[in-house]
């Protein structure tokens, strides 16, 4: 499952490279580079109909499409894992459209596009994360205007999230948000770091990487540059914490990494594994020859 | 069994396999033609071209053919087929007034000035299965009016506005384009009206409908309805004049509606638009209802209503981007609902930890 996959999708040169028209692509890439000059800042863009339906990926595409050229190598996630259904479509629709090599090799790409998941292998300078963003604002649950929430992020007047972090505890006891965890990136701009669990919020924290949001049926892109603080919002008495698992992974035996659950038979049996694939399986590989 | 549970390149195919056979059916019947979809299902094309925001009869009819009938489906396919193509420019605005009608009726006067003509409508039939249609034969051609003339006809709402008791249209400038450009609220008219030109038919005709029925109502009358072909006009650059490209078949709708006026303005009727391609009068009706809703903050009335709340409508018409976001929760979101259960596993620990014994509890009692 490893090294550069063939998706057994052939580049197909009836569209232009990487199916975006070049005006388009320029017009993102505006829109990309005034979203890495204002860390945080949720760039309006021209957003396009792409042949992948809204809420599946519309925007990590249309990003990607723009950034993508011939010598990359992309590697596309769902959940963590490479060969869940949307993760394949994505990557046969680049191989297809962009003649890009296709990697699961988290090392390996220059590019790697995912939804729901930050990859457990730390990323270097040069790598661009491209998340898919449902909802880009995250002041949207409590604000559902856009005219309000817009105003909000110009005066900074984040207080409403922070009131119903507060909620959260009065009511549990702790802050109960699991998942799409509000950050404050740079010390400025609240934002959504997309549906990634918490357990993900400290990579984003002064990664090496270039991390791209694109949000395409919203039509918002933000952006956090290489080596910004990204803080997660907590109390000084209930500081940001991740979520822990008291077992490991039941094929590669790591304890740090994020663990799906499996019910593997009728009696609900259960069995966690990585949610990263290429994590667990090349960690599976290395141990192989040792035992 | 860890990857059984996965997608795989392999049952990918085997659905697209299952789909592309489904779609054929039953191989004794004859496959239907591209040219059937266009002639006998005119009114799916015409829908499909509307929202799909591309007049092409031909692409309309494929799109609804590969989506094997799934007309929300053959708009996403037209769109995504539309967005890819370069534009050259934009036309010069059509000019309804020089329609060829085919239908066009007034509720608001008995007669108007070039009569009301009926045309082709479901309006005066009975909803009556009609079982001679279950069978294939010969129909005949409906008779030509002899005396028919093909001249263009003027607008029913251009004899209200000399009166002025009826708002002249707005004067005419560059509109915004939804396609390029994201939504920025408040949105100018010509957006909010690309939108709803874009916007899901079963959407807009609820909203409408909502406003007939008090929610944000403004007494709407059918100033005049008019389906037919007009010609497009585009100036190209090097020629500097407008020369006529195509012919395209539009359904208006100028709804006029009661506006009670103010201390500085006196009465008024006022209106919604509402413009689609091909035969579409519900369609158009619907979206002159919501765009004069829409008008309800430029008009100074109070705007309680959902029909009249901009951001709300805006938002939620596009039937593409709706379709695709309530589907995708079909994806796998096992990530986020792992997270979810490990927090809620962790709650519900220290509530039982916290639980007093009961037995202590019901004693008190």
């Amino acid at each position: 499952m490893s090294g550069s996959s063939n998706d057994q999708s052939t580049f197909d040169g009836g569209y232009n490279y990487a199916y975006l028209d070049e005006q388009t692509k320029r017009m993102i890439r505006r829109a990309i580079l005034k979203a890495v000059a204002i860390p945080g800042y949720q760039v309006p863009f021209g957003g396009r109909e792409m042949p992948l339906p809204y809420g599946w990926g519309t925007g990590g595409i249309q990003v990607t499409a723009a950034i993508v050229g011939r010598d990359d190598t992309l590697k596309v996630i769902d959940q963590g894992a490479d060969d869940t259904t949307n993760a394949v479509s994505i990557r046969r629709f680049f191989a297809r459209v962009a003649d890009v090599a296709t990697t699961t090799r988290t090392a390996d790409a220059t590019i790697v596009q995912t939804r729901h998941r930050v990859p457990e292998t730390s990323l270097r300078e040069g790598q661009i994360l491209v998340f898919q963003v449902p909802i880009p604002e995250p002041l949207r649950t409590l604000e559902p205007r856009e005219v309000e929430t817009r105003t909000l992020h110009a005066l900074a007047e984040y207080g409403v999230m922070q009131v119903s972090l507060y909620e959260s505890v009065a009511r549990h006891g702790r802050i109960a948000k699991s998942y799409n965890y509000p950050v404050l990136v740079d010390g400025r701009y609240m934002m959504s770091p997309s549906p990634i669990p918490k357990f993900d919020n400290p990579k984003l924290d002064r990664s090496p990487a270039l991390q791209i949001y694109g949000a395409g049926r919203e039509k918002r892109i933000y952006a956090v540059p290489p080596y910004t603080s990204v803080k997660s919002l907590d109390f000084d008495d209930h500081p940001f914490e991740i979520e822990r698992w008291t077992g490991c992974c039941a094929l590669c035996g790591s304890s740090e990494s994020f663990l799906d659950e499996m019910i593997v038979d009728d009696a609900g049996s259960r069995l966690f594994v990585c949610s990263d694939t290429d994590y667990c399986g090349s960690r599976t590989a290395a141990t192989e020859p040792a035992s | 069994m860890y990857v059984a549970v996965k997608g795989g390149e392999a049952a990918i195919a085997g659905s697209l396999d299952l789909l592309a056979d489904k779609r054929r059916g039953d191989r004794t019947v004859p496959e239907i033609s591209l040219a059937q979809i266009d002639g006998q299902l005119t009114l799916a094309v015409d829908r499909v071209m509307t929202e799909g925001s591309c007049y092409d009869r031909e692409l309309a009819a494929l799109a609804v053919k590969q989506a094997r009938g799934d007309l929300v489906e053959a708009i996403f396919l037209l769109r995504a087929y539309r967005t890819t193509l370069p534009r050259f420019g934009a036309s010069v605005p059509i000019d309804t007034g020089q329609m060829i009608v085919e239908r066009r009726i007034s509720a608001t006067f008995k007669d108007v000035p070039g009569g009301q003509s009926l045309g082709p409508s479901f309006d005066y039939t009975h909803r009556l299965l009609d079982f001679s249609l279950a069978v294939e034969a010969d129909r005949p051609a409906a008779p030509v009016d002899p005396d028919a003339t093909a001249q263009p006809m003027a607008h029913v709402g251009a004899i209200l506005e000399r009166e002025g008791i009826l708002e002249a249209p707005p004067a005419a400038r560059e509109p915004g384009d939804l396609t390029r450009e994201p939504l920025d609220l408040p949105a100018d008219r010509s957006v909010r009206l690309q939108n709803l030109a874009r916007g899901d038919e079963g959407f807009l005709l609820a909203l409408g409908y909502s406003t007939q029925r008090g929610y944000g109502n403004n007494h709407p009358f059918v100033g005049e309805i008019r389906h037919g072909p007009v010609p497009v006009s585009f100036i190209p650059e090097e020629l500097g004049f407008a020369i006529e490209i195509a012919e395209i078949d539009v359904t208006e709708c100028d709804m006029v509606n009661q506006f009670a006026g103010s201390r500085d303005v006196p009465p008024q009727f006022t209106r919604g638009y509402g413009l689609a391609f091909g035969h579409a009068e519900r369609k158009a009706m619907s979206m002159a209802l919501v765009d004069r809703a829409l008008r309800a903050r430029e008009l100074a009335e109070s705007a309680t209503s959902p029909a009249q709340d901009e951001e709300f409508v805006l938002s939620h018409s596009d039937n593409v981007e709706a379709s695709g976001f309530v589907q995708h929760l079909k994806l796998p979101h096992y990530v986020d609902f792992q997270s979810e259960l490990v927090v809620v596993r962790a709650l519900r620990a220290e509530v039982e930890s916290r639980a007093a014994p009961p037995a202590l509890d019901r004693a008190a009692e």
